[in-house]
């Protein structure tokens, strides 16, 4: 295939460890459009790459400039990043700027990365929640409001303009070399903070089989939401223990205390607005999404904190 | 010496027969021994001995009808609820699993207020307690596994001693699970443990303030009361209902049969103890 032939494809968030990972497995098939808000993204020839603000007037220019064939959007400002007005900004109407000016030049294939965080950690979550379970992060605290939005926007717009074919996954724990979500960067550390008393269960992604859940749902249009975890689960303190982290137990009860801790610390490795999440299960149901893009993990849990040992 | 300790700790509470209850786990058990609800294969072995001495030693429970229980696929088992501690789950779970006929390790549905308890939460999980969540119910039923259910909820458990072996309100949850899913349904009478926590009162604006169902005035102690557990035949029910009265009649049935079997222990047995 020669170069102009290629599709093209937009993928945000390209200076994240898990978009550069995606824009490497499909380069060789694909012209890339690399976009990022932080920095413009250096991943040689042939990859384009662009700095831009998705709520900026020249953010269009690049759907001017190029015939996008297809939008991978996992691009996002994190909490440690900023503060909650600008995330709302950046990641809930910048995602909306986004979806319209794809519906406006016709692009016919998207996938958003939400997050397995938007159901929410309650004590009284069932296990395995699938994709119809009412989201309730924003329930329990403002600091998710992005991220539910972020998702029930992309659902929006995926029923009410299938001509874009918007597939949203929701990934539980991304892991491995590179990532630098909160649970991620606990893991790499030396010493990890565990409520007392409490070891939720958790499911982990290893970085490179969410690069080959990316590709695949990407490369197989089949709109719709998926939750996105392997059928392996561990509490959360043996996790810690696997990784070779040091625990450092944290009071449990009364919740204000533990929150005053969080607050205390400023620890971005535990985080006032997660801490439900290192109490209470949030376990997701990927059933569906491994039967639709016939996709199944390779790497283990064992893979996953050998690399965290390792590292230490 | 705090070896010396431990090692007594851990043989205590380890059972040595653990190892030919492996390959009854459900087919879903990860790669580090945990099943998507929490129940861990490590969890159930550092219990088992207690649960062992609690059966055989402490309450010498007698268990009849465990014929009853099939060897494979989905099960409901309900029984009647009592003793301010789920201890009963835990013995009829214990006969379950050890059962010489048709073994089997069964999930619990405990009340929604036991995750928030720190450890308490993790250790009735690993043990295969679940919330008692209709969607977990669902799951659990569609892996074809057996399930304890207590219709009484917290009525049962936390009623106050002059109420024994009174049966309390039952939910519907358990019929329409049962029904959906072609489940049968095996009614358990359990009695002795509504001597073994003696319960006064219930001090309810104190638990409200705490955030649990019930804060009973009780006497201090666990009393080693001896336990008759009776294991019904299992009961099918078509699902072809019209209104919520004809589950309600279901359910009735349920109950007396259970309200039977209590009978049935309360004449056979000579002395609480």
């Amino acid at each position: 295939m020669i170069a102009s032939e290629k599709k093209k494809i937009m993928v945000t968030g390209a200076a994240g460890a898990l978009a550069k990972k995606v824009i490497d497995k499909l380069k060789k098939d694909y012209k890339i459009i690399a976009v990022d808000f932080r920095k413009k993204v250096d991943l040689g020839i042939p990859v384009e790459s662009y700095k831009v603000d998705f709520n900026k007037r020249i953010f269009e220019d690049i759907f001017r400039e190029h015939k996008i064939d297809g939008v991978i959007h996992l691009g996002r400002i994190t909490a440690s990043e900023s503060n909650r007005f600008t995330r709302y900004n950046a990641n809930v109407v910048g995602t909306q700027k986004m979806f319209d000016l794809c519906k406006k030049y016709e692009v016919p294939r998207i996938i958003v990365m939400s997050t397995y965080f938007v159901y929410g950690a309650s004590p009284y979550n069932p296990s395995l929640l699938d994709e119809k379970t009412p989201i309730k992060a924003a329930d329990l605290t403002m600091d998710m409001v992005d991220s539910v939005e972020l998702d029930n926007l992309a659902n929006i717009y995926l029923y009410k303009h299938p001509e874009l074919n918007i597939t949203i996954l929701r990934p539980c724990n991304i892991a491995g070399p590179g990532v630098r979500n909160t649970f991620s960067k606990l893991l790499a550390s030396k010493t990890a903070p565990v409520l007392w008393g409490f070891s939720p269960l958790m499911q982990f992604i290893h970085i490179d089989d969410m690069r080959d859940a990316i590709c695949q749902s990407f490369k197989k249009n089949v709109p719709g939401l998926y939750n996105v975890a392997p059928s392996d689960y561990i509490g959360f303190q043996d996790a810690v223990k696997k990784s070779d982290c040091k625990l450092i137990q944290i009071p449990s009860v009364p919740t204000s205390l533990t929150e005053s801790v969080s607050k205390f610390l400023k620890w971005d490795i535990f985080p006032p607005f997660l801490l439900n999440y290192y109490r209470y299960p949030v376990i997701i149901d990927g059933n569906l999404f491994n039967k639709t893009f016939d996709f199944k993990p390779k790497k283990s849990l064992e893979d996953i904190f050998n690399y965290y040992k390792g590292i230490k | 010496m705090p070896n010396k300790k431990n090692n007594f700790l851990q043989n205590f509470l380890e059972s040595d027969d653990f190892e030919k209850y492996i390959e009854l786990f459900p087919n879903n058990i990860g790669s580090s021994g945990y099943d998507p609800w929490g129940l861990n294969i490590s969890g159930i072995k550092s219990t088992l001995g207690l649960a062992k001495y609690l059966y055989t030693k402490y309450f010498r429970v007698e268990v009849t009808g465990l014929e009853n229980i099939p060897k494979k696929g989905r099960v409901l088992v309900i029984p009647n609820h009592s003793g301010q501690l789920p201890i009963d789950g835990m013995l009829l779970g214990y006969a379950m699993l050890t059962n010489p006929i048709a073994p089997r390790v069964p999930k619990a549905m405990v009340e929604r207020f036991f995750p928030t308890i720190p450890f308490v939460g993790n250790w009735l999980s690993s043990l295969g307690s679940i919330i008692g969540d209709p969607y977990n119910c669902a799951k659990l039923l569609e892996n074809d596994e057996a399930i304890i259910v207590f219709p009484e909820g917290v009525r049962g458990s936390g009623k106050l001693y002059k109420d024994r072996y009174q049966l309390q309100r039952f939910g519907n949850g358990f019929m329409h699970l049962a029904m959906k899913h072609e489940t049968p349904i095996i009614p358990v009478g359990i009695v002795g443990l509504e001597e073994s926590i003696i319960s006064f009162a219930n001090i309810k604006p104190l638990a409200k303030f705490l955030g649990i169902p019930y804060a009973p005035i009780a006497i201090p102690a666990i009393f080693p009361t001896k336990v008759y557990i009776h294991i019904g035949k299992p009961l099918h029910f078509e699902n072809d209902i019209e209104s919520e009265y004809e589950v309600k009649a279901r359910v009735n049935i349920i109950k007396n049969e259970i309200k039977n079997f209590i009978d049935l222990g309360l004449s056979k047995r000579t002395s609480i103890f």
